[in-house]
C-alpha cells in the first residue's frame, strides 16, 4: 500500500539543472531585491529564475497556493518584465527556506510585498540577456531589445533567450539603477492575466494537495485529542482498536504545554496501513480525559460576560475630542450591542501533511501557508536544527488562515520519529472543526449622541474578545495592535468626538486568524450602527455614510496619537484616503441601482463599505426574505479600489468567493461550546453556503488605478455581513445584532416587533 | 475472505480487504487515485463524487462491497485527455480557485448533463447543491455547466 512520491521532486530546486543553465541566484540580484525579500543569507544562492539552453524558463513560486492565484500571478509578473513567452514558463514551488525571503502566505500581502521585487528579477534577467546579445553581435546594447522570448536587434535579426544563456551568465549583474522597467502600456500579462498554472491538473484530478502527498513505506495516522482544550489523558483502552486489520501501533502523543502556539495538542494516535483502518481503530478506542480548567466554557454564559465587559468603561485605544463631555450634555442618544460568535475555517481540505524522520533529518510535504514556520516548529518539537528540516509545499485545498499554523505537520514529524516510518497525518472533518484555531468570539457596544440631522456629536465604540495573542501567551487578554487596526481604531468618520475602547477577555479555545480576521466583527458592528443611525435620522444610508466620511482627506493617525500598523505598510506609501472610499461607494451606488430600487415587500438593498488590507471596498446586497425567514441573495455588487490590479479575473474571483465566504458567516456560521467542548463537528451542524444559499451572482467593479497594489484575498469579506443585516432591516424593520442571522432569530424578532 | 470485483476507469480490480471500507479510501489509499477527495466522510460535501454505473455517487459513504460488479469512473478517468466538455468549460470559465472540490463538482456536473443536456438554473442548482465549494466558485460553476451544456462529450 505504498505510493510514489510525486510532489516537489523537480531537479531545479535541488541545484542539478542542465549544464549551461542561466540562473538568477540571489547573489546575482540587485541589493534592492534582497532587501525587499529580507533575505537572511545573501551569499546563499536563492534561485528565483532560471533559463535552460532550450529556452525553457523556470520561475520559482515562493508563496503558497490556496486559491488566490498567487502561484500564477507572481511568476506572471516576472515573465512580463522579462518579455518571456508564458507558454514556455515552468513554475516550480519553493520549499521553506529563508533564502526566498518571507513565505508566510497570509494577510493578503503577497502581491503588495513582491510585485516590485519580482519585476526587478525579470528586468535584471532581461538586461543581462540584452547585453549578451550585444556581445554576440558586437553592437551597442541600446540596439538590442527583448521581445517575446527573443532578443531582437533594430536591424531585424534576433536570437532566442535559450541560445544566450551561457553568454548572459557571464554578464555583470546590473545595478538596479541601470534597469529599465516596462511602462504600463507595454505590459502584456500584467493587467490582463494568464490561465492559472494548475488549472488543467485541477480539472483532471492530477493536482497534488497535502492530503495527496505520498512516499514509499508511508503509514497513516489519526489522533484522538482531548475534547476540552488542555484536558489531560487519564487512561485509554485499545484492546478492541488494536484488533482492527491494518493497525500497526497505538501510542500516546504527548501534549505540548500552554501556551500551545503551533505545537500539537497531543492525544492517542492510531497508526495504520490505510486511512480507513486508522479511523476504524480510533472509533474503537476508549479514552478517559480529565477535562481541566476549560471545562466550564459555555458559549451562552461567555456571551453574557463579554457583553457585561463592553457595558463598562475599558482601555482607550483611540481618542478624538471629549466624548464624555458631549454625552453629558444630554440630547438624543442611540446605543446598540452586537455579537459575533466563534467561527471555524473549514477549508475543504482539512489540515494535511506527510513527514519522514530519517537519519536525524525531517522531510515534510504539507499543505501549508508558511513552510518556514513549519521548519521552526518541527525543530522545536524534535530538538534538532531547523537546517535539518525540509518542508515542501503542496497545493492547499483552501487555507483561510488555518494552514499558517503548522501543528499538524509537527504531529506527523513527531509520529514519524516514534514509529520509524513516514507518516501521513489525517485530520477528519470532525477533528478540523472541533480542534480548530477558532476565529474569536466578540461583543461590541456602540453609542452616539446625534444632532438635529442625526449626525453623531459624539461616538463611542467598545469591544471585547479573546485575542489571538492568547495562543502564544496564556496571560494575554487585550487585543493586539494589529487586531485593533482592523476596523476599530481606523474608523474613518469625520467626527469631533470619537473614542474607541477594548476590554479584556480570556480564551478557552485556541484562537487564530480567519480570512479578514478582526475586520469581521468590527465592521459588522460599525457598519450596522451607521445604518441604525441613518434609519433613526430617516436619511438615505449611502448619503448618510458619505456625510460621516466627510470631504476627501488623508487621515493622519500618528498626529492623533493612534497606534495603527496599517497592515504592515507605512502611511506614506499606503495613506488612508477617504476620497478613495467615497469613490467606491459612489461606484457601487451607481452600479447596483441604489437610487432606483426602493424597499418593497420582502426585498431591499443593503449597503456597507470598508477599507481593509489597504483596499477600499463598497458593497450593495440585494436581499429577498420569505415568510419563513429564509434569506436569498440574488445579487451582490462590489466596487473595489485595490490599486494596480495585476490579474483582473483572479481578483474578481477572489471577491466573488469572499461574498460567498461572508454569506456563510453572516447566515449560518456558529461555533459554540458546552462543558468546554465544541458542539459542532461537520457540515451538518456547521453549515457553509451551498450553491442554493450563496449570492446568485456577484458583480465586481474594479476601479482602474496605477496606485500600489493592495490586498485582494480578504477585503471582500468584512462588508458583506453588515450589508446583509442592513438589507434585512430595510426589508422588514427587523434588526439582527448577533450573528448568524438565522430564520429563527428573524421570526422571533418579527414576533417581538408585532 | 470473498473477493470483490469491479472496474475502475475501465480496468478490472479485485479487493479482499474489509468489505466495509468506503470506496473513497480504496481509490485514494489503495489505487492512489487521489483526484477523488475527502471532505466530510458523511456524504455532505460532494468532494468525493465519482460515477458508479454512470450515476454521481458519494464514494465516502459507498462501501467497496456495494460496488461489486459495477463500473466506477473517477475524475482521472472522465476523459482520455482532459477534454470532457465539462472539463473544457471549467478551464474556459476559470472556475477553480483552490481546486480541491472541483473534481467532485466536475463529476457531478458531468452526470447532470448526461441526464439533462440543457439544464435550467434551477436544475443546475438542484443537481449541484450537494457539492460544497468553500472558496465560493458557485457562479462560475453554474456558468461552466451552461457553457458545457451545448457540447458533445
Amino acid at each position: 500500500m505504498s505510493g510514489v512520491m510525486i510532489v516537489n521532486r523537480r531537479d531545479f530546486l535541488k541545484g542539478t539543472f542542465s549544464v549551461g543553465t542561466f540562473i538568477l541566484f540571489a547573489r546575482f540580484l540587485p541589493r534592492a531585491v534582497l532587501d525587499a525579500l529580507a533575505v537572511e543569507n545573501a551569499w546563499y544562492p536563492g534561485v528565483f529564475l532560471g533559463i535552460e539552453p532550450d529556452g525553457t524558463i523556470i520561475i520559482v513560486a515562493h508563496r503558497s497556493e490556496m486559491g488566490s492565484g498567487i502561484r500564477t500571478a507572481l511568476p506572471m509578473v516576472v515573465a512580463d518584465e522579462l518579455d518571456a513567452d508564458w507558454t514556455r514558463i515552468k513554475v516550480e514551488q519553493a520549499p521553506g527556506d529563508p533564502k526566498f525571503g518571507d513565505q508566510n502566505t497570509d494577510g493578503s500581502k503577497s502581491m503588495r510585498d513582491f510585485y516590485e521585487p519580482m519585476r526587478t528579477v525579470g528586468a535584471t534577467a532581461r538586461l543581462m540577456l540584452e547585453r549578451a546579445a550585444a556581445v554576440k553581435w558586437g553592437v551597442p546594447v541600446g540596439q538590442c531589445q527583448a521581445r517575446n522570448h527573443r532578443i531582437v536587434h533594430s536591424d531585424g535579426r534576433s536570437v532566442g533567450f535559450g541560445e544566450l544563456v551561457s553568454l548572459a551568465a557571464k554578464q555583470p549583474v546590473p545595478d538596479v539603477k541601470e534597469l529599465r522597467y516596462k511602462s504600463p502600456n507595454e505590459f502584456k500579462y500584467v493587467g490582463h492575466g494568464v490561465p492559472m498554472v494548475d488549472l488543467t491538473d485541477i480539472c483532471t484530478g492530477k493536482a497534488i494537495f497535502g492530503i495527496d502527498a505520498s512516499v514509499p513505506g508511508m503509514v497513516y495516522a489519526s489522533i484522538e485529542r482531548s475534547p476540552v482544550l488542555g484536558g489531560k489523558l487519564i487512561s485509554y483502552d485499545d484492546r478492541e482498536a488494536i484488533k482492527v486489520k491494518g493497525v500497526i501501533r497505538i501510542l500516546v502523543l504527548e501534549p505540548s504545554a500552554e501556551p500551545y502556539g503551533f505545537q500539537p495538542l497531543g492525544g492517542v494516535a492510531v497508526i495504520a496501513d490505510s486511512t480507513w483502518s486508522a479511523l476504524e481503530a480510533r472509533r474503537k478506542l476508549k479514552v478517559l480525559w480529565e477535562p481541566g480548567e476549560n471545562k466550564g466554557f459555555e458559549s451562552k454564559a461567555f456571551k453574557e460576560s463579554l457583553l457585561a465587559t463592553v457595558r463598562q468603561p475599558q482601555k482607550v485605544v483611540r481618542n478624538i475630542g471629549d466624548v464624555d463631555a458631549e454625552f453629558a450634555k444630554g440630547g438624543k442618544a442611540i446605543e446598540a450591542e452586537y455579537y459575533v460568535p466563534h467561527l471555524a475555517h473549514a477549508s475543504m481540505e482539512p489540515p494535511a501533511a506527510v513527514a519522514e524522520y530519517k537519519n536525524g533529518k525531517v522531510t515534510a510535504w504539507a499543505a501549508v501557508q508558511d513552510p518556514q514556520t513549519a521548519q521552526n516548529e518541527i525543530a522545536k518539537a524534535l530538538g534538532i536544527d531547523k537546517k535539518l528540516i525540509t518542508c515542501h509545499v503542496t497545493l492547499l485545498g483552501g487555507g483561510f488562515g488555518r494552514k499558517s499554523k503548522p501543528d499538524y505537520i509537527v504531529e506527523a514529524a513527531l509520529l514519524s520519529k516514534k514509529v520509524g516510518m513516514p507518516v501521513k497525518i489525517f485530520w477528519s472533518r470532525e477533528d478540523d472543526i472541533r480542534h480548530d484555531y477558532f476565529h474569536t468570539v466578540a461583543a461590541l457596544y456602540m453609542k452616539a449622541t446625534v444632532d438635529a440631522k442625526g449626525r453623531p456629536t459624539a461616538w463611542l465604540q467598545r469591544c471585547a474578545f479573546p485575542p489571538i495573542g492568547s495562543t502564544f501567551d496564556s496571560t494575554a487578554r487585550y487585543a493586539g495592535d494589529g487586531e485593533m487596526a482592523q476596523g476599530w481604531v481606523d474608523v474613518p468618520f469625520d467626527l469631533a468626538n470619537l473614542r474607541a475602547e477594548n476590554g479584556p477577555a480570556k480564551n478557552h479555545v485556541r484562537i487564530g486568524w480567519l480570512r479578514s480576521v478582526s475586520n469581521i466583527y468590527h465592521t459588522f458592528a460599525v457598519q450596522s450602527f451607521v445604518d441604525e443611525l441613518a434609519a433613526a435620522a430617516g436619511r438615505d444610508r449611502i448619503e448618510f455614510f458619505l456625510d460621516l466620511l466627510g470631504s476627501p482627506r488623508t487621515i493622519d493617525f500618528t498626529k492623533e496619537g493612534t497606534v495603527n500598523p496599517n497592515y504592515g505598510k507605512p502611511f506614506d506609501l499606503y495613506p488612508w484616503e477617504t476620497g478613495r472610499l467615497r469613490h467606491v461607494v459612489e461606484v457601487v451606488a451607481e452600479q447596483s441601482g441604489w437610487a432606483k430600487i426602493k424597499p418593497g415587500k420582502g426585498r431591499a438593498l443593503g449597503f456597507a463599505a470598508h477599507r481593509s488590507f489597504l483596499t477600499y471596498v463598497a458593497v450593495v446586497v440585494d436581499l429577498r426574505i420569505d415568510g419563513r425567514g429564509k434569506i436569498t441573495i440574488p445579487r451582490v455588487d462590489v466596487a473595489v479600489d485595490a490599486g494596480r490590479v495585476i490579474h483582473p479575473d483572479i481578483v474578481k474571483s477572489q471577491f466573488e468567493g469572499a461574498a460567498v465566504f461572508a454569506t456563510s458567516l453572516a447566515l449560518m456560521g456558529n461555533i459554540t461550546a458546552a462543558n468546554g467542548q465544541i458542539q459542532q463537528s461537520n457540515f451538518h451542524d456547521y453549515p457553509v453556503a451551498r450553491i442554493t444559499e450563496a449570492p446568485f451572482k456577484t458583480y465586481v467593479h474594479l476601479i482602474a488605478s496605477e496606485g500600489r497594489p493592495a490586498g485582494v484575498g480578504e477585503p471582500g469579506v468584512p462588508p458583506i455581513a453588515p450589508a446583509i443585516a442592513n438589507a434585512l432591516f430595510a426589508a422588514t424593520g427587523v434588526r439582527i445584532r448577533a450573528l448568524p442571522i438565522t430564520p429563527d432569530k428573524i421570526l422571533a424578532a418579527k414576533k417581538e416587533k408585532a | 475472505m470473498k473477493k470483490i470485483s469491479f472496474k475502475v476507469n475501465g480496468s478490472s480490480h479485485t479487493f479482499d480487504g474489509d468489505p466495509q471500507m468506503p470506496l473513497l479510501w480504496y481509490l485514494r489509499d489503495v489505487l492512489q487515485l487521489t483526484g477523488t477527495k475527502y471532505g466530510c466522510g458523511i456524504g455532505f460535501c460532494g468532494a468525493c463524487t465519482v460515477h458508479v454505473n454512470g450515476e454521481a455517487t458519494r464514494s465516502c459513504v459507498t462501501t467497496v462491497q456495494s460496488v461489486e460488479g459495477k463500473d466506477i469512473v473517477t475524475i482521472e478517468g472522465l476523459s482520455a485527455h482532459g477534454d470532457h466538455p465539462v472539463q473544457e468549460a471549467w478551464e474556459e470559465c476559470a472556475v477553480p480557485q483552490c481546486g480541491y472540490c472541483q473534481g467532485g463538482q466536475i463529476m457531478q456536473a458531468a452526470a447532470l448533463l448526461k441526464e439533462k443536456p440543457k439544464p435550467t438554473d434551477n436544475e443546475i442548482d438542484d443537481a449541484m447543491q450537494g457539492n460544497i465549494c468553500r472558496c465560493g466558485t458557485y457562479q462560475r460553476i453554474r456558468q461552466g455547466v451552461k457553457v458545457a451544456s451545448g457540447r458533445k462529450s
